[in-house]
């Protein structure tokens, strides 16, 4: 298990990879985007994007805004 | 018509999505406003509530033209990420970048703000700086890539109008072929229609429109006050005087007298 934060939250996972963990939490197909240690993933890149213990996940969506 | 980035906006009075009472004000209220972009942000998803995407299925269903935002984001670094992700969620390379100095005046980090536009122009993006009326700055980011300006009319969320006119005269002048946008600070249609007979390209507001007592009204007042001070811009204003002069013809004025003349 790897110990990661998501979205500030601490979460012990199993995912191997950063789309294997979106599939896991259950954001499906939802409008996302992601950041890993505060570079962005593309969503193409994701499942080839290792997660190591420690990192530091951001998944974003539209909201409103000024 | 207003072009920015080679294309062509109906409507001079961008919007913030922000801060509505309800999703279905936000809807009527951009309908009122006639804008045709409006600015939306990214916040953190959960995934168990998703509830983000309710949000941009009500933005799609309206239509119009979307601005992503990098509100919050403290530094360039923050700033070029942020802009990355809006780039794909939105699917559009224009990036309203804020990079904010402090909490308690939302100034724009200047610095960062020119180091992130110039990373995400070399990026492919279409950069709408949100920045102050300072002029070297503005040259800065025009240095950088930015073919549009956003300079602040009075801190955000404040509503106190132009807090510098003079300076944002000086800017105008000193850009004339650029479109300027004032972006931040409008409280009420008069500042807007000011902003606009002072020959700025558009106005984009947000809290003096969702905060409103009625929001679709007020958002109806704005377009009103946005084309009300677009034509006198394009009329070309009177010069001001420092004394009065009659309009009326002093020629021929009964119970003239000569003698009262002076």
């Amino acid at each position: 298990m790897l110990k990661i934060l998501v979205n500030g939250e601490p979460l012990d996972t199993s995912a191997k990879t950063l789309g294997d963990l979106c599939i896991a939490l259950g954001y499906g197909d939802a409008k996302i985007a992601t950041a890993l240690n505060g570079v962005f993933v593309a969503a193409a890149v994701r499942s080839a994007t290792a997660l190591s213990d420690g990192d530091k996940v951001e998944v974003v969506a539209p909201r409103q805004g000024g | 018509m207003l072009t920015l980035y080679g294309e062509s906006l109906p409507s001079r009075l961008l919007l913030g999505t922000a801060l509505y009472p309800s999703p279905d004000i936000l809807r009527r209220s951009v309908e009122a406003s006639g804008s045709s972009l409006v600015t939306v942000s990214l916040r953190r998803e959960s995934a168990r509530e998703k509830s983000g995407q309710g949000f941009w299925t009500l933005i799609r269903e309206l239509g119009v033209r979307v601005l992503p935002n990098t509100a919050g984001c403290r530094t360039a670094r923050e700033a070029i990420t942020t802009a990355q992700m809006a780039r794909e969620v939105f699917d559009t390379p224009w990036i309203k970048l804020e990079v904010i100095a402090n909490d308690d005046t939302l100034q724009p980090d200047v610095f960062g703000l020119v180091e992130a536009a110039q990373a995400l122009a070399a990026d492919g993006f279409k950069v709408f700086p949100y920045t102050t009326e300072d002029l070297s700055v503005a040259e800065r980011l025009m240095a950088a890539g930015c073919e549009v300006l956003m300079p602040w009319g009075s801190p955000i969320g404040a509503g106190r109008g132009l807090m510098n006119p003079y300076a944002l005269q000086m800017i105008r002048a000193y850009f004339p072929g650029v479109p300027l946008i004032i972006d931040a600070g409008l409280g009420a249609p008069s500042h807007a229609a000011r902003a606009m007979e002072m020959g700025f390209d558009a106005v984009l507001l947000n809290t003096a429109i969702a905060k409103a007592g009625d929001p679709v009204t007020m958002a109806d007042a704005f377009a009103k006050a946005v084309v009300a001070g677009r034509l006198a811009f394009e009329a070309g204003l009177m010069p001001e005087r420092d004394m009065a002069q009659p309009s009326t013809p002093v020629a021929g004025t009964p119970f003239f007298d000569i003698g009262h003349a002076s």
